[in-house]
């Protein structure tokens, strides 16, 4: 046994580090997050402090839920490009809406567009086959029209963001971000959901074999549907997140987390293709992005610099993921 | 002629549409003339030329998020270079402009064959970085273009011994547009790599094993959509006379376009004339709505609904004919 196991050490190290890898596939992200903030560290002596790493939990947070969409739509083939019109007409009518409301009202009302848009969503790409990313980007295009029409009519109303909503964007309790208090019990769902649950299970067929789990008598548009509505309901919630963490709505506040959400389920392992991923490696995916803005921004560099090494690092990681995890 | 109808059925609906359109405006607004034709024209160039990048690199089977990015970039790298410059010079810098969008396409191509990450993720992370280029060469509006450039896109042409009633109605746009695209796509389309790129977008794996070079048929389609997005962004610069570094809202219109165009998402099937009419149809709708007064958010309410209806009944027809 001992003779024919190792034949030369050298290689065999290697490969059983690849191997290691590829059976846990957090590790090798875990260790990305260690060394950007290990070179955060070093670039600015002292800044990897508390408050630092809450700050960072919190901006990482909205991301990570956001990314919670991405990660369950990519398991089944699709994709949801309307997550960052939903949350912005969430939090753009919830902080309208509570000026004349109760918060509780509020809530309720800004709730209506998100279910409708998941709704629109699930039929097109459940029903119609429309490709998901194709109708999320129009049912987007709609809801943004909506808003802005709907700006229209409260214009003079003003906006108000409820306190709670603010203790939970931006408070800290000893030292910890409140908002984990959302965080935490989505995560789990979202976790407990997709590996312990039926409709986990439905999800990871349909995106694994569409043909194969049709013929096993699951009913796609039904999952299709459901799966949107949730996804948009949870793209609702993140909006009222995000307001009360930014704490100024506006007609564009959750549009440019959109691209870096499908960036974290990517970075985090999900498949664009479907079938293979979950939500651990997203959360971890959220959390090298929030870091790698910060490295960026303390790097003092030119917006377009930013930009562009940005893109190079999403592109870097995820070829090198695929290489550690798929080579075997 | 059923099979004819069967196959460019799409297309003959769509220049239907686009007729029963063009007669819509001019119910709506008797004074629709030649002029407001002209500005119609000018206003979807760039847009025509985005749907063009898209839908190369669609029939191959993949998919250019870039395409908005790439626009803006050749846009401001044309405009910087021609700030200041002479009109000759000119005629250097729209070669090398052309140059650059060619070879970022192919980068595209070869990032996606060499990285084997996903096309959707590679060119999202191409957005980022050719966004922040263009964010380098102008951090703001500005540049200039040359005269002659921009003559191209004003005014009709005159064709010797066409009545001037006709020639009115030929804006110079629209004769750039066909000539470009006309210039690339046509000898493209006869040739073994137009098959090719049918070919691979249509079964990657019976493709290979016919003994087309997939790798390098998707790099070359790409690298054309990066042509057609230089040329895209060499009519912003021509027709605002700047380049502005922040791209426009062109992606999801080539996306909805070319859907609409009869491409089909997932390759190997369509042609150029559907997006191209189905832009034209997408820009006079908004020219319409524009007419009738309805308020630009509502018009933008309407224009996507228009865009998911249509690509729903799009898709449900074409399951329909899988099923049949």
């Amino acid at each position: 046994m001992s003779i024919s196991a190792a034949p030369e050490p050298s290689v065999s190290l290697r490969r059983r580090i690849k191997r290691f890898m590829s059976d846990q596939p957090l590790v090798p992200l875990l260790i990305l997050l260690a060394l950007l903030v290990i070179v955060l560290q070093i670039l600015r002596p002292g800044i990897v402090n508390e408050r630092w790493i809450a700050n960072t939990i919190k901006f990482a947070i909205p991301l990570a839920l956001l990314a919670g969409c991405q990660t369950m739509t990519m398991l089944t083939g699709g994709i949801d490009l309307s997550v960052g019109t939903v949350a912005t007409m969430s939090a753009f009518i919830m902080s309208t809406q509570v000026i004349d409301h109760s918060p509780a009202v509020a809530i309720l009302i800004c709730m209506i567009p998100a279910v409708l848009i998941g709704v629109a969503n699930g039929i097109g790409v459940g029903i119609f086959r429309v490709h998901p990313l194709i109708m999320t980007l129009g049912t987007s295009l709609i809801g943004i029209g909506c808003l802005q029409v709907y700006q229209r009519t409260v214009i003079a109303t003003g906006t108000k963001v409820p306190d709670f909503l603010g203790w939970l964007g931006t408070g800290l309790s000893y030292g910890i971000p409140n908002a984990l208090l959302l965080f935490v019990p989505a995560a789990g769902l979202i976790i407990f959901t997709l590996s312990r649950t039926g409709f986990g299970r439905l999800l990871y067929a349909v995106g694994d074999n569409e043909k194969a789990a049709r013929l096993s008598g699951v009913v796609y548009w039904k999952v299709i549907t459901t799966l949107y509505v949730i996804s948009s309901l949870l793209a609702g919630i993140v909006g009222l997140l995000y307001v009360g963490l930014i704490k100024a709505p506006s007609l564009s506040l959750v549009e440019p987390l959109v691209l870096p959400s499908v960036a974290a389920a990517v970075i985090g392992g999900t498949s664009i293709f479907g079938g293979r991923g979950g939500y651990t490696g997203t959360i971890l995916g959220a959390l090298i992005l929030t870091v790698l803005t910060t490295l960026l921004t303390v790097l003092q560099m030119p917006e377009g610099a930013r930009r562009m090494l940005f893109g190079l690092i999403i592109l870097l990681v995820t070829a090198a993921y695929l290489r550690i995890v798929e080579d075997r | 002629m059923t099979a004819f109808f069967r196959g460019k059925g799409w297309v003959t609906g769509l220049f239907i549409m686009l007729a029963l359109l063009l007669v819509f405006t001019r119910v709506i607004q008797p004074n629709y003339g030649a002029n407001d034709f002209g500005s119609l024209v000018r206003a979807v160039l760039p847009f025509a030329f985005a749907v063009a990048a898209q839908t190369v690199v669609v029939i191959a089977g993949g998919i250019d998020l870039s395409v908005a990015s790439m626009m803006a970039l050749t846009s401001v790298i044309a405009a910087a270079m021609m700030d200041g410059a002479t009109e000759e010079f000119a005629l250097l810098v729209v070669p090398f402009v052309l140059l650059v969008g060619l070879s970022l396409g192919a980068l595209n191509g070869i990032l996606i064959v060499v990285t084997r990450v996903p096309d959707i993720v590679v060119t999202l992370a191409m957005l980022f970085v050719l966004q922040g280029a263009a964010l380098l060469v102008l951090d703001a509006p500005g540049g200039s273009a040359a005269e002659w450039l921009k003559e191209l896109v004003v005014g009709t042409a005159s064709v010797p011994g066409v009545p001037e009633a006709v020639t009115d109605w030929i804006p110079k746009g629209l004769l750039l547009l066909l000539v470009c695209l006309g210039i690339v796509w046509i000898p493209l389309r006869r040739s073994w790599l137009g098959l090719s790129i049918y070919a691979i977008g249509s079964n990657q794996l019976a493709a290979f094993r016919s003994g087309v070079p997939v790798a390098r048929t998707r790099i070359i389609a790409y690298a054309i959509g990066g042509l057609f997005g230089a040329m895209g962004g060499l009519t912003l610069t021509m027709s605002t006379g700047i380049g502005a570094p922040i791209p426009g809202p062109y992606l999801l219109a080539s996306v909805a376009s070319v859907v609409l165009g009869g491409v089909v998402l997932g390759g190997g099937r369509g042609g150029l004339i559907g997006p191209i009419v189905a832009v034209f149809i997408l820009r006079l709708v908004r020219t319409d709505l524009t007419l009738l007064a309805i308020d630009p958010n509502v018009a933008a309410i309407v224009e996507g609904t228009i865009m998911v209806v249509v690509v729903m009944l799009g898709a449900f027809l074409a399951m329909r004919g899988r099923t049949q």
